[in-house]
């Protein structure tokens, strides 16, 4: 196999939680956060149900210890508060010792601020500060100035796969010895934008997600912000370091069917796993667990489900879960927050639960994990994918 | 290393880009601080019910990418790969306005299908039936460097042979308004006309999409070799040229080995200082070319400024009206190109003639 990139650091802010050792703890427990909204003024707040974090604006910028006249999207706080833990989870005390970059990824950037103040620009002076922050780049700006990250900086907006994208860049470019060490993930808040941009397309659970069940109802929204550091083999040598375990495949394809809509076939899907599988130098039968995109929408998981069994076999399976029913999806989050999720796997030697799961879906005998288990997991294989028939697969292995 | 050549271009700006060779009919325009496009004839390139849904950036993206395709003689890639520094604001705004107006009320998906950043790679993935890598970067004024950094890579890689990469960025009434509000759009045209000795802030502002095929074969079509790029979030005005030392010396070139260099200067008076220091000091000997008073300022306005430097790179010539000193050379081997806006997101973007 590919010997895979080091990851050494993590940081994560989600609905489970606000570290990576409370989201651990939220995945070990069963404890969900799907709730009614409560920071977003919404006429839909009765009947869906998000993956909040429970933090408002001023909480989360008084933890940073930002200046009162900043001007920083929900995004980009969620982003740096995620950024920060990361880079301090790596032992990193001077960012820029070795050529460092960020690559970061949002769906919507600073969109929560956009729609607040959206017609206030024109008569109030003091929101004109905010114009500034729509624009993805902005966020990633942001998270780079609070880390004192100067170097190659950018942004991935390919919806809902956008921070496996991220992730996967991160890794391309330590492979080709390009930069040194690499913060990767993404950010996403929950915002009326989203939330009805998904309304109108009637894919929002009027109750809890529930992936790969045959009487799924659609998805809950999320928020959440995680980043991964990368670092190449010589920094770990050199500085002796830990590596949480090692990103040791990727893919993507597009599936070129829908603007929104995955094909029947999984076509998409199919293609960025056996990509994967090709970096990785890996074979199905080597998974230990799968960490599904498993949105609970009608669409999503029949077209992975039918992936999978084209990879995999149906009788082949290995467990596989979706973690959404825990955090809501999380947009361009999903990935990296879900790329947490397999460390961990690999870490602790667990699969997580599938919640909420019942019934088997009638297209294909494909039932996920729904309890706690404990096995020898050495690969994990991750999926996101995203409007615009956007398919990534990430697989993650632990370090030998 | 493989071999990185533009084989195809393709441009749509608020110059007429797509029926000449080169700028040929080019206007300074006297009257507005947003440049209006030179639109295209749509229904040439897209079907009339396309043309109907689409927002003005996904068919300019179409257009252009289609005239790149056409110029390289290509329609199958190994990935298609583009930058937007605003993404879809037009159907964005207007689905945002719909909730706004209605109180969330009556809304329907159409906008917000078609708002996401990635929506102009996956159309062109989409009319291709192309299913290979598909990637869309949002980072500023390195959203088009991004996407054209990542496709070395590919290349380098061994991953991909052939790539259609582009930058598109829409602008619409709004976004100007608040864009004018903030100061980043200048209120008015100064007199004289003159934006390399601009001295106000704010920029003359446009919209745009320009696409080009990148291949790892040369052809009778190519137009120039990319030996590198290069992207920094935040330098100092004295940092800059030390950085662009290194770089060029990172591919055993140095600053006499450069035949131009194509500058970003927006008529901004606090960030154009960056590009008055290379002009004055270490590249006052050499060729300088500018390109921003005629396709205007946008996030992805540098690949209207790569695509300036590949016809010069094909034609050997440097139109007058880009010309920013009166230096001359016979031959252009050598090009280096440097963008900043607003101080931030840098990019060094190195090409060869081949």
């Amino acid at each position: 196999m590919n010997k895979g990139v080091a990851i050494t650091g993590m940081g994560i802010i989600s609905a489970i939680g606000n570290t990576v050792e409370e989201n651990y703890i939220s995945l070990l427990n069963n404890k969900t956060a799907i709730s009614i909204i409560e920071n977003i003024l919404t006429i839909h707040s009765d009947v869906i149900k998000v993956g909040e974090i429970k933090k408002t604006n001023k909480e989360l910028s008084d933890l940073l210890q930002l200046p009162d006249d900043n001007n920083f999207s929900r995004t980009a706080m969620l982003g740096v508060f995620a950024a920060k833990q990361a880079i301090h989870n790596a032992g990193i005390t001077s960012i820029n010792e070795y050529k460092t970059g960020l690559i970061s990824a949002t769906s919507v950037g600073g969109m929560d601020v956009t729609e607040r103040y959206y017609y206030d620009y024109l008569n109030n002076e003091e929101t004109v500060k905010y114009i500034s922050c729509h624009d993805g780049g902005d966020v990633a700006h942001k998270i780079a100035n609070e880390l004192g990250l100067k170097g190659m900086v950018t942004t991935i907006s390919t919806a809902c796969s956008s921070a496996a994208n991220a992730i996967m860049l991160g890794a391309r470019l330590i492979n080709l010895g390009k930069l040194d060490r690499v913060v990767v993930g993404g950010t996403d808040a929950l915002a009326k934008f989203t939330i009805n941009g998904f309304k109108t397309l009637m894919i929002l659970s009027d109750g809890y997600n529930m992936p790969f069940d045959n009487d799924r109802k659609g998805l809950n929204l999320g928020e959440a912000a995680a980043f991964l550091v990368l670092e190449s083999d010589e920094i770990v040598n050199r500085e002796n370091k830990k590596v949480l375990a090692r990103v040791s495949g990727f893919g993507n394809a597009n599936d070129a069917f829908h603007q929104t809509a995955s094909s029947e076939n999984g076509d998409g899907a199919f293609l960025a796993m056996q990509k994967a599988f090709q970096v990785a130098n890996l074979k199905p039968e080597q998974i230990d667990y799968i960490n599904v995109h498993g949105t609970a929408t009608p669409n999503n998981d029949l077209s992975e489900g039918r992936a999978l069994a084209r990879i995999f076999g149906e009788e082949n399976m290995p467990e596989f879960s979706s973690t959404k029913p825990f955090t809501g999806h999380t947009l361009a989050a999903a990935a990296a927050i879900e790329a947490v999720y397999s460390v961990l796997a690999i870490q602790n030697n667990v699969v997580f639960p599938n919640l909420n799961f019942k019934t088997k879906m009638e297209e294909f005998n494909l039932s996920p994990q729904t309890t706690l288990k404990n096995k020898n997991i050495d690969h994990v294989l991750s999926n996101s994918f995203g409007f615009g028939g956007n398919c990534s697969t990430l697989i993650f292995s632990k370090n030998k | 290393m493989r071999k990185t050549y533009i084989n195809g271009v393709g441009c749509v700006s608020a110059q007429n880009t797509f029926d000449t060779f080169f700028l040929e009919n080019a206007e300074l325009n006297h009257s507005k601080t947003v440049l209006p496009l030179i639109i295209p004839v749509y229904k040439d390139f897209i079907s009339p019910v396309a043309i109907r849904r689409m927002a003005k950036g996904v068919k300019n993206g179409i257009v252009a990418s289609s005239l790149a395709m056409k110029e390289s003689n290509t329609t199958t890639f190994d990935a298609i790969i583009t930058g937007t520094g605003m993404g879809c604001i037009d159907d964005s705004d207007k689905f945002l306005k719909a909730i706004l107006d209605n109180n969330e009320e009556f809304l329907t998906p159409t906008s917000f299908i078609q708002s996401t950043h990635n929506t102009v790679g996956a159309q062109i993935a989409l009319g291709l039936q192309c299913k290979s890598y598909n990637f869309t970067y949002v980072n500023g004024s390195v959203s088009f460097e991004s996407a054209l950094l990542d496709a070395k890579l590919k290349i380098d890689e061994n991953q991909a042979s052939s790539i259609l990469i582009g930058g598109i960025d829409e602008i619409n009434d709004y976004t100007v308004s608040l864009f004018k509000l903030a100061g980043f759009i200048k209120e008015e045209i100064e007199s004289p006309n003159d934006l390399l000795n601009s001295t106000t802030t704010g920029v003359i502002y446009s919209e745009g999409a320009t696409f080009f095929v990148l291949d790892d074969k040369k052809q009778d079509s190519t137009y120039a070799e990319i030996l590198d790029v290069e992207i920094n979030n935040y330098l100092e005005i004295e940092e800059v040229e030390e950085k662009i030392v290194s770089f060029l010396k990172s591919n055993g070139l140095k600053c006499d080995d450069i035949d131009a260099i194509i500058l970003g200067y927006n008529g901004d008076v606090e960030t154009d200082s960056y590009y008055k220091l290379l002009s004055k000091n270490t590249f006052k000997s050499i060729p300088q070319v500018y390109y921003k008073h005629l396709s205007g300022e946008y996030y992805t306005a540098s690949a209207f400024g790569l695509w300036v430097a590949s016809k010069i790179m094909k034609s050997q010539e440097i139109p007058e009206i880009l010309k920013v000193n009166s230096i001359e050379r016979k031959e252009f081997k050598t090009m280096l190109l440097y963008n900043q806006y607003k101080g931030i997101d840098h990019s060094f973007t190195l090409i060869s003639r081949c």
